[in-house]
């Protein structure tokens, strides 16, 4: 018995309700986040933080955001990339104006501007649901991307129509900007994401989570147990655009640096997300890094084993991910509807078990 | 023993296009009874449930609850005057535990905000546990502790109908509207559930309004039955008087007989 939960007894409802109830998974995660924020600091270069560690942050963001909408409240969505960009113009309009901004309280009201922008964009889930409603935040998405390339105030009138993230310091450091080093800007994401994992984790296990799930599951009875739909469908969609803003501001003013709307968040992006969320598991907070991860590092893995080591061209390895990512989705669609976070799970159970499956 | 009147309906008329599903119907609920509602399929039973919690909003009439005209209001702010249900067929939340299913029965008590709950710290942990001594008597009462974890998908039908039930229990509501609680099970689930809706009435001194085909049960359990036909109101009294009645007995005894 490698992985227990027996023995393990809980003797009090304040044990049974800890974040990680099984003692195992604790060591875990204090393994892996203390690796995350002691170690990986002083051996992070370029590569790792440009192609991997901050892209993954920054889609776990993201995915965590959509899975609140999605798959904890049951609201699909089609209008992430269009909330990214809300979340990149309002950083970028904050710190050129006050540029004397903590960029991590910039970060913040980004997120919260992206909030008030989701709650507005909610309103018709009252009354569309499912399909209807994707449809609805699709015209989100185009609408907000063509506002910010049509109106020159939000990219202070620059002649590209570009907006540039300017160097800005954190405790000192540079963590946007041409001159930030890779620790600093992986530090940054990094604090952000984890402290918006546990408060997701937290919510959705409350009472917000009950009645978002409540929602997703039957939303006539939720109401007949007196869960109000609308307070309840916008506050979904408060909290999940404000991850979805901060992680469109991370995007743009740590990631890439300077971004034109209609490249850096079209409907691509999010089709990518909803594909982060399905492929590691809706409903399920582990399963939206699981996801983040999965997307950013599968296609970068297979570049470089077919493209870098079996010497494959390039355009036919790029339109075999594609092909493997829908076949993915297919999949966890058909047969796994709770993604990689569930075979984890059920893994684990098996682990519990054995060598004994009874 | 004289009782408060807890809810009362007046000249309820509820109609679908031309489907007529409630005609003029009155009557009314004591405090602390078991209030049998009864008749063939399609009489308006369950309509009247859901005119009960304002889910249906009739044409005319007048639902008087606690003493309070209750104008017309959606069936989320009804919660939270008191009243709970089951349904027909079962509304429970699929993807959630048996623990969080009952848990969010008591959602309309709860009320930490969202900064806390976001640091389950505080008033969030505070109140969590409090709801959740809470829940679990009702997982003691309804002898559910081993399917506490199990998602609600995963049980069979009896027990499905079990953790409804106690959903609606955790409300700790005023009325307890049961929409056939026993319909489907077998003989050893239907007295279990039979006990529960009796020591829930005696214990708790819930009252209660129950929909059920089940004639010993209806006639064991209920202080009082309302039997709908077509939509209209055929008798109104005591088991023995409504089991004497001779229009109940052409229109409703003689079909369940025959
Ligand atoms: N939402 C609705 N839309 C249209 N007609 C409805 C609706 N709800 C109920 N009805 C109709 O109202 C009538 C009464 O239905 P109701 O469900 O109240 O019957 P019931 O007494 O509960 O029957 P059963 O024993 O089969 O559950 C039926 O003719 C039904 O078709
Ligand atoms: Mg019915």
């Amino acid at each position: 018995m490698i992985y227990r939960e027996s023995g393990d007894f809980k003797t009090s409802y304040h044990g049974d309700q800890q974040m990680f109830p099984i003692a195992l998974d604790k060591w875990f995660v204090i393994l892996v986040g203390s690796f995350a924020f002691l170690v990986v600091p002083f051996i992070i270069n370029d590569y790792w933080e440009k192609s991997v560690l901050v892209p993954v942050l920054v889609w776990a963001m993201a995915a965590l955001g959509l899975n609140i909408l999605t798959g904890y409240c049951g609201q699909v969505s089609l209008g992430t990339g269009g909330f990214m960009a809300v979340g990149a113009y309002a950083s970028y309009k904050l710190t050129t104006s006050f540029p004397e901004l903590n960029l991590f309280i910039v970060v913040l009201l980004a997120g919260g501007v992206t909030a008030l922008v989701g709650v507005v964009f909610g309103l018709p889930s009252l009354r569309i649901k499912g399909f209807y409603l994707a449809v609805a935040t699709l015209a989100a998405q185009f609408f907000l991307v063509w506002l910010f390339n049509k109106v020159p105030w939000f990219y202070n009138y620059s002649g590209t129509g570009m907006i540039t993230a300017p160097e800005r310091f954190v405790f000192g450091v540079a963590v946007s900007g041409p001159n930030s080093p890779p620790w600093a800007t992986y530090l940054f994401c990094l604090t952000i994401v984890v402290v918006f994992a546990i408060i997701a984790k937290n919510l959705t296990r409350g009472r917000f989570g009950r009645a978002w799930m409540a929602i997703r599951d039957m939303d006539i009875a939720a109401e007949i147990i007196g869960v109000p739909p609308l307070k309840t469908k916008l506050s979904a969609f408060a909290v999940s655009s404000f991850y979805i803003g901060v992680s469109g501001a991370m995007f743009f003013t740590i990631y890439l640096g300077a971004v034109e709307p209609t490249e850096a968040f079209g409907i691509d992006k999010s089709f990518l997300v909803l594909f982060m969320i399905i492929i590691g598991g809706l409903g399920s907070i582990f399963g939206s890094f699981v996801g983040a991860a999965f997307m950013v590092l599968m296609p970068v893995l297979f570049k470089n084993i077919m493209v870098g080591g079996l010497g494959w061209p390039t355009d036919l390895v790029a339109h075999l991910i594609f092909i493997l990512i829908g076949g993915l989705i297919m999949f966890f669609l058909i047969v796994e509807p709770h993604g990689l976070a569930q075979l984890w799970r059920v893994t684990k159970e098996k682990l519990r078990l054995w060598p004994f499956p009874h | 023993m004289s009782r408060d009147v807890l809810l009362e309906v007046k000249n309820i008329s509820l109609s679908f296009g031309g489907v007529k599903a409630l005609r003029d119907i009155s009557f009314d609920i004591l405090e602390g009874e078991i209030r049998a509602i009864i008749g063939p399929n399609g009489a308006g039973k369950s309509s009247m449930l859901n005119v009960i919690n304002g889910f249906y909003h009739p044409q005319e009439g007048e639902v008087w609850f606690d003493g309070r005209l209750r104008g017309p209001m959606p069936s989320h702010e009804v919660a939270r005057l008191g009243i709970a249900r089951t349904f027909q067929n079962i509304a429970l939340f699929k993807g959630m535990s048996t623990l969080d299913n009952l848990m969010s029965g008591r959602l309309i008590n709860m009320k930490c905000n969202m900064f806390w709950q976001g640091l389950w710290r505080g008033p969030a942990e505070r109140e969590e546990m409090e709801h959740r001594e809470k829940v679990e008597e009702i997982i003691d009462f309804l002898k559910i502790q081993s399917i506490r974890k199990t998602p609600v998908g995963r049980l069979p039908y009896g027990l499905q109908k079990r953790v409804e039930l106690g959903r609606a229990l955790a409300a700790e509501s005023k009325l307890l509207l049961l929409d056939e609680p026993m319909a489907g099970m077998n003989l050893e689930e239907k007295e279990d559930m039979c006990r529960f809706i009796l020591d829930v009435n005696d214990e708790f001194g819930t009252t209660i309004a129950l929909i059920e085909h089940d004639m010993g049960v209806v006639m064991d359990i209920s202080h009082r039955v309302v039997v709908l036909d077509y939509g209209k109101k055929l008798a109104d009294g005591t088991p023995d008087e409504v089991r004497s009645d001779q229009r109940v007995i052409d229109a409703y005894l003689g079909v369940a007989h025959e």
